[in-house]
């Protein structure tokens, strides 16, 4: 068990490192950089000499294998950089914006799971066919739904149609309920599919026959018998959609003016900030691969079949 | 095998009214046009204490008059006519939910599956004590000590342990034991066996029927016995009904069945059974073209060790030697992990051999890599057991047989297809499946096309794994006769890998007895069952079904 455990942790590690490298090298091979962009400003009146000299301080014209050692010992010892632009360093940056994105991520993520466990239990409680295959298309449709689109379309219903959440101040609670809404939507119907699936699948195991047949009742099986053996595979999707997760808090805050994580990193984008962006790639890699980390790592707890083999007899 | 297991007192006056009692009871499912029907007008009666065996093949209708009775028909199911007499109350009718109020206690379902019949992430104990907390039979403390008596009862050891295991860590035939626990605990009227065998080795088939049996006789519980094996019926039940097409073909009291069955169709049954079957006329008597013939495969000291973990070596195939006659059959015998299914796979070159020698048509197969060994695929071809899986669903007939010939060299595409036309005719197919795919086709006719793809490349040396295993009595009867023709005329060998030793018996000329990897017996097949020269090969050969009457039955 521990060897497992110390390899998955290996490999966590190494995803880690392979997450670094690669977004270094794509954004080094960005054209233009953040230094020319915020001081070739003509109002600033900066001479060539002057930005080379800046140029020398941030160590930008040093060969690019110096730059990756830098950096990479630099974020081993937790220092990620400044930001040129802000002129901050780039690990204050990132816990200023981080409660924002935890709310919405964490909210969202549970609406998601709320939303999916209800289409599930929807659609395997109703008691007609046509129905469950309704409920059961949904999700697709939520699937489809573009997460840009989704959010005006919430603006325009509850804010300027109903007026129920005002757009100019609202509290701390109203300005999470639409873009946590518009993050959850698409990140459930991944989860409600896979769900329904599963339990489709379940109910034609014999198991479930055999459970009938000792006289348990159809809620009584579902309940004690597919429950946990359709959840037990979402769980690995669950991690996965943690990326989905992220990637969507972007757009979301974008479309909401929300300052998370999400806006950081679209406004670092415009300014090229590379220092910001590699230490948020690497920041989302870390909790991508700590999430399904932990995943793993469950699911011996939850599945006595991934347990160590306690000597089976013949 | 002694309980206390509360005994409730059968009053002596029931005990010849019939325990079940079907009337021409017609089941159909509903399609996407129409209802079909596959149980139609049948009648039969269970009394106290009996079993009744419900014969037939896939399709027969048998499964579905099992869960008809019990209620557990598939949701597009429908009970159309007749009735279902549980003690004489008409059951046919009820609801679901009067239906699990008998559910578990008054009649109860043994089934076919082991593996998967126990739900994984719940603990034996758990499993059993759930048919008596359903049924509401007394506090936990109490149920926790019936279901280590119950467990104790079907001859499970060390109870307490087994109680608090998961089914995964179970072997087969003692998961089959838990669910016949289940199955008994609440000392049901009736126990409906849906094939409870037929997924287990011949020796644990023979532990399981003795079990049930043993428990019937002590409780009084009737059995209604669903298989396909007439052996099996032939062993255990009082009386016999034959179903084909949903329709009763012959019924009546087992002995009678079988000495002198009435229809054409339980006398082709019983004709094709193996175990029952007399050994095939024509059976082997070409001795004289063993001997002057040289060897096609010669197996030497075979080892092959798997990697367990990272220190610990598991050797499933130890020291394991035999040779084959060109144009003979010799079969690989053993139940599930006695290695005879890896000793196929090294001998195709699928493994490296950890040591020991293996020659197929005079080359070493152990010294082939690369194109080599991808050469000599051509010289020997598997047959595998399951045709459904085995052949891609997407292509179709002419695709899935002409495919081999793709691989090997670069004959033009009328050659080809003239050669696959050619090949299909010796297998006995028509040559108007070329254009279907696998779906359209039976289990007997896929089989034959995917023997008809191992032929193409005019091999050798075949490699049947269990490759009739998975077919009906009669379907397999006219597998194996293609097989003996294919053989004489293209003066095949064989090599016969199989679980069954009635089967066995019938088709191979020489046979090796597995047994945890170790070569017990070898020798010609009459000798090995003569005279067998292990007690695992006499266990072996005494559990094959539709013998304990003395092979009475066997057809003249």
């Amino acid at each position: 068990m521990s060897g497992y455990v110390i390899g998955r942790i290996g490999q966590a590690a190494l995803v880690l490192w392979a997450a670094f490298t690669v977004s270094f090298v794509l954004l080094q091979a960005l054209p233009g950089d953040a230094i020319l962009i915020k001081f070739l400003n003509p109002e600033l009146g900066l001479g060539p000499e002057q930005i080379a000299d800046i140029r020398t301080s941030y160590g930008a014209d040093s060969p690019l294998v110096v730059q990756y050692v830098h950096t990479a010992l630099n974020f081993l010892t937790g220092n990620f950089g400044y930001s040129i632009h802000a002129g901050v360093p780039v690990g204050d940056l990132i816990l200023a914006n981080l409660p924002q994105t935890l709310w919405l991520g964490t909210l969202g993520f549970l609406l998601s799971l709320v939303l999916a466990i209800t289409f599930a239990a929807l659609s395997v409680l109703s008691p007609f066919s046509w129905l469950r295959s309704f409920i059961q298309s949904i999700p697709a449709l939520f699937i489809s739904t573009p997460v840009f689109w989704l959010g005006i379309l919430l603006i325009q219903i509850f804010s300027f149609q109903l007026r129920l959440i005002p757009i100019i101040n609202p509290g701390p609670w109203q300005a999470l309920i639409l873009p946590v809404l518009t993050l959850a939507v698409p990140i459930s119907a991944p989860l409600a599919q896979i769900l329904m699936r599963n339990i489709d699948h379940v109910l034609t195991e014999p198991f479930v026959a055999v459970a009938r047949a000792k006289g348990a009742s159809h809620r009584w099986v579902l309940w004690k018998h597919v429950a946990k053996n359709a959840v037990l595979p979402t769980l690995t999707i669950a991690g996965i959609l943690f990326g989905e997760l992220l990637a969507g808090a972007v757009v979301t805050e974008a479309v909401f003016g929300l300052n998370g994580l999400g806006g950081l990193t679209q406004r670092s984008v415009n300014d090229q900030d590379i220092a910001v962006l590699q230490a948020i790639v690497v920041f989302s890699a870390a909790a991508f691969v700590l999430i399904n980390l932990t995943v793993d790592l469950l699911y011996p707890v939850f599945d006595p079949r991934l347990r160590v083999r306690q000597g089976a007899a013949a | 095998m002694t309980t206390t297991i509360n005994i409730k007192p059968v009053s002596t006056d029931v005990s010849n009214l019939p325990v079940l009692e079907i009337s021409k009871l017609t089941v159909g499912y509903l399609g996407n046009e129409a209802l079909q029907r596959v149980v139609h007008e049948v009648s039969l009666v269970v009394r106290p204490g009996e079993v009744v065996a419900l014969v037939g093949e896939s399709g027969s209708g048998k499964t579905t008059m099992a869960q008809a009775v019990i209620g557990l028909l598939a949701e597009n199911g429908r009970l159309e006519a007749g009735a279902v007499r549980l003690n004489g109350a008409d059951i046919a009718g009820w609801s679901q939910k009067q239906l699990d109020t008998i559910r578990g206690s008054k009649i109860t379902l043994i089934p076919q599956d082991p593996t998967s019949s126990l739900n994984p992430v719940k603990t034996i104990g758990a499993q059993v004590a759930e048919v008596l907390q359903i049924h509401r039979q007394g506090s936990r403390a109490e149920i926790d000590e019936r279901v280590i008596k119950l467990l104790a009862l079907v001859g499970l050891s060390q109870p307490e342990l087994r109680a608090k295991q998961y089914p995964h860590e179970l072997s087969g035939g003692m998961r089959q034991r838990v669910l016949i626990a289940i199955a008994v605990a609440l000392r049901p009227a009736l126990i409906i066996a849906d094939e409870p065998t037929s997924a287990l080795d011949v020796t644990v088939q023979k532990r399981i029927l003795d079990l049930i049996d043993e428990l019937r006789r002590e409780y009084g519980t009737a059995v209604l016995l669903v298989t396909h094996d007439l052996g099996v019926a032939a062993d255990r039940a009082n009386h016999t009904v034959v179903l084909k097409g949903g329709r009763i073909q012959e019924e009546g009291p087992t002995a009678e069945v079988l000495a002198s069955p009435r229809s054409d169709y339980t006398r082709k049954l019983l004709a094709d059974a193996p175990s029952l079957g007399k050994t095939r006329p024509a059976s082997r008597k070409r001795s004289p073209r063993l001997v002057g013939r040289d060897d096609a495969v010669v197996v030497k000291n075979l080892v092959q060790d798997f990697a367990v973990g990272r220190r610990d070596v598991f050797r499933a195939v130890d020291n394991v030697s035999f040779t084959v006659r060109r144009g003979t059959t010799h079969a690989i015998v053993g139940e599930s992990g006695s290695g005879k299914t890896t000793t196929a796979r090294s001998i195709v070159g699928f493994l490296k051999p950890t040591t020991g020698r293996i020659l197929v048509d005079g080359i070493d197969v152990t010294s082939l890599r690369g194109e080599n060994l991808r050469r000599f695929r051509k010289t020997i071809q598997l047959v595998y057991q399951n045709p459904f899986t085995s052949l891609d669903p997407r292509q179709t007939i002419f695709q899935i047989i002409e495919e081999p010939l793709l691989n090997f060299g670069s004959l033009p595409r009328e050659d080809r297809a003239r050669k696959v036309q050619a090949i299909l005719e010796r297998v006995g197919l028509p040559q108007s499946v070329l254009t279907r795919r696998p779906h359209a086709l039976s289990g007997g006719q896929l089989q034959r096309v995917a023997i008809a793809r191992a032929l193409v490349l005019d091999p050798q040396v075949l490699v049947l794994d269990e490759a009739v295993s998975a077919l009906d009595v009669t379907v397999q009867a006219q597998i194996l006769t293609l097989l003996d023709e294919l053989q004489r005329a293209l003066e095949l060998t064989y090599l016969f890998i199989s679980h069954d030793l009635a089967v066995v018996r019938q088709i191979s000329d020489t046979v090796s007895v597995l047994h945890n990897g170790r070569q017990v017996d070898i020798g010609p097949v009459e000798d090995v069952f003569q005279r067998p020269g292990s007690a695992y090969t006499r266990e072996l050969i005494s559990a094959i079904p539709g013998q304990r009457n003395g092979n009475q039955y066997s057809f003249p």
